[in-house]
């Protein structure tokens, strides 16, 4: 058995810092399987699960749709291409953001993460970039991959364009949305630890409570419901503000900013304070 | 230097830690003894800024931890073989850890080659047996080549060969002048291993001293006698003032007379003896005999001695 005294001394190293920090959470972010099995899981929902179901939608139930439905689609194809898929890999999306932090509490690692870097702000923070990074870039390539895939599925019945209006803001808004709910989750795991809760608090919120606040009275329900993250967030999936909606695009996507950028606040000021 | 002041933590109504002030020096092993509850690891996780202190201060070398520029050069500790994301191998656990004290790469090959584990270092750690775990969690705490050591209960899990390394380990980091502070509930580890001891029990701190003052301090020098008259020895005895507890056929275990007395009462009386010995208390008998007020959860059986 070889001693300590055996190993080339360490010489200077520089002190540790946000790059290093960086550069550690993107190994740990690609150094566990999860990480690959949930990207590839997003790409097969928004790619390979949406294809098929274009592909039902136009080859075998298009003419027994409701007119009123067909008129729909053909004035928005993105519904099928992007918004109806992103109702699926949202929840891969709320898993892998969730597990970014709940992770490191559940197994453990955090206990060696915060040995190695105490300054904790620091750790949250390459956190929150890393994976931000990583989701945009993955997020855009599948919104684009899905897009021309999708296109040409439904290509028979309806055509859609990246120069139509609003279509290129829709198809980058999906990467972005993606993003932003992954920070959105992480936040959650961050804020309740364990990764169960955070992902059943997380889709709880997005998928049931969010709906149910479109049963509130009068002109409540309406407002309140068109505030909630999700559902003001998935606004940049489509290319125009619909007849009857509260927010445009852009101001559902920076209502859903600021929800995240608030809960990131408060996951940040949690992950300082408690005991690890 | 690991420097303790007024040292608290409290969770909920519990004080687990309650007013512990105490240093740690280089160049020696300190022990950290206590039975089990006492607050060890509690006391350690404040150390590291993991826990935050109801009261009190805890620096190394005057700072606390949280405000070390290269933590890992500072500190390295094993707190538990389970800090680890189980879906990682060996050498990216490590990796991430280097990486964010911008260690070098080649630095994770060293240290898992000091501690035995190169060949399994792209395996998922989730595989270990606790004392590849163990052996793992040490590594890492080598990583950044620190001036302090802390190791949190290291040979639990440890085979007998793993238990030796440790050791020496231990030894030999302290022989090059570092602060190695460890802690266990196994006195008899620490008689093998420590230079200088803290005692706690209920977070509190019950003895600070090196090991040879804490047996001296804490025991009452016991002599064994083997006759075969032990009926009329223990009068004797007796009536100089000594105490005499029977151990087995013939033989006396006496406290309060010097060995040399009773050997010169025996002489007198004619009282033949085969054997006259001093009993030197082991660290784990003083250790008993000192914390058996402050055990947290006695064990429910009575008599079954060594609960801690």
């Amino acid at each position: 058995m070889t001693t300590l005294t055996q190993a080339a001394p360490l010489t200077a190293t520089r002190p540790a810092g946000f790059d290093g920090a960086l550069r550690s959470e993107w190994t740990k972010l690609r150094t566990v399987r999860s990480t690959v099995w949930s990207l590839l899981a997003m790409a097969a929902i928004s790619i390979g699960l949406m294809s098929l179901f274009a592909w039902l939608l136009v080859a075998r139930r298009w003419d027994r749709l409701e007119p009123g439905e067909r008129a729909a689609l053909m004035h928005n194809p993105l519904e099928i291409i992007l918004s109806r898929p992103e109702f699926f890999s949202q929840l891969v999306v709320a898993v892998l953001g969730v597990m970014v932090v709940s992770a490191e509490y559940t197994t453990g690692m955090i206990r060696s993460t915060l040995q190695s870097q105490p300054r904790r702000l620091t750790i949250f923070g390459a956190k929150v970039v890393v994976f931000a990074a990583v989701m945009l870039v993955v997020g855009e390539a599948i919104a684009f991959a899905a897009f021309f895939v999708g296109r040409q599925i439904i290509a028979k019945r309806l055509t859609v364009n990246l120069g139509d209006p609003g279509v290129t803001r829709a198809v980058i808004g999906l990467g972005l949305f993606l993003a932003v709910l992954g920070l959105f989750s992480l936040a959650f795991g961050a804020i309740v630890r364990h990764t169960a809760g955070a992902i059943t608090t997380v889709i709880g919120l997005n998928l049931i409570i969010s709906n149910l606040t479109g049963a509130l009275p009068d002109s409540w329900g309406q407002h309140v419901n068109a505030y909630m993250p999700v559902n003001a967030g998935v606004l940049i999936l489509q290319p125009a503000q619909q007849p009857g909606d509260v927010l445009s695009p852009w101001q559902g996507f920076a209502v859903f900013g600021g929800w995240t950028v608030l809960l990131l606040v408060i996951a940040a000021v949690t992950f300082q304070r408690r005991d690890a | 230097m690991i420097e303790a002041v007024g040292l608290t933590k409290r969770f909920g109504d519990r004080l687990a830690v309650d007013r512990l002030s105490f240093t740690v020096q280089p160049g020696q092993v300190t022990g950290f003894l206590g039975p089990n509850g006492a607050g060890k690891s509690t006391t350690m996780r404040m150390i590291l800024g993991l826990d935050r202190p109801t009261a009190g201060t805890v620096t190394i070398d005057g700072r606390p931890f949280a405000q070390l520029k290269r933590p890992m050069r500072e500190v390295g500790a094993l707190l538990d073989a389970k800090a680890i994301h189980g879906g990682r191998s060996a050498y990216n656990h490590l990796l991430c850890l280097a990486q964010t004290n911008n260690l070098p790469r080649r630095r994770v090959g060293e240290v898992l080659e000091m501690v035995g584990l190169t060949q399994v270092a792209r395996k998922r750690a989730k595989g270990f047996s606790l004392g590849m775990g163990q052996r793992l969690g040490i590594a890492a705490a080598l990583l950044g080549d620190p001036r302090i050591l802390m190791f949190d209960e290291p040979v639990n899990g440890l085979d007998p060969e793993g238990i030796l390394w440790i050791r020496n380990l231990m030894r030999g980091l302290a022989a090059q002048g570092r602060t190695v502070f460890v802690s266990s509930h196994l006195m008899s580890e620490m008689e093998n291993t420590a230079d200088h001891l803290l005692v706690i029990g209920r977070g509190r701190l019950i003895a600070d001293c090196s090991v040879q003052e804490f047996i001296d301090r804490n025991s009452e020098l016991a002599v064994r006698v083997r006759t075969p008259e032990s009926g009329r020895l223990a009068e004797l005895v007796a009536g100089a003032g000594a105490r005499t507890v029977p151990d087995g056929e013939g033989v006396l275990l006496v406290t309060g007379l010097a060995l040399e007395r009773i050997g010169d009462l025996a002489f007198d009386n004619g009282i033949r003896l085969h054997e006259l010995a001093p009993l030197q208390a082991s660290l784990e008998q003083v250790f008993m005999e000192m914390t058996k007020d402050s055990v947290e959860y006695h064990a429910a059986v009575p008599g079954t001695g060594a609960e801690a």
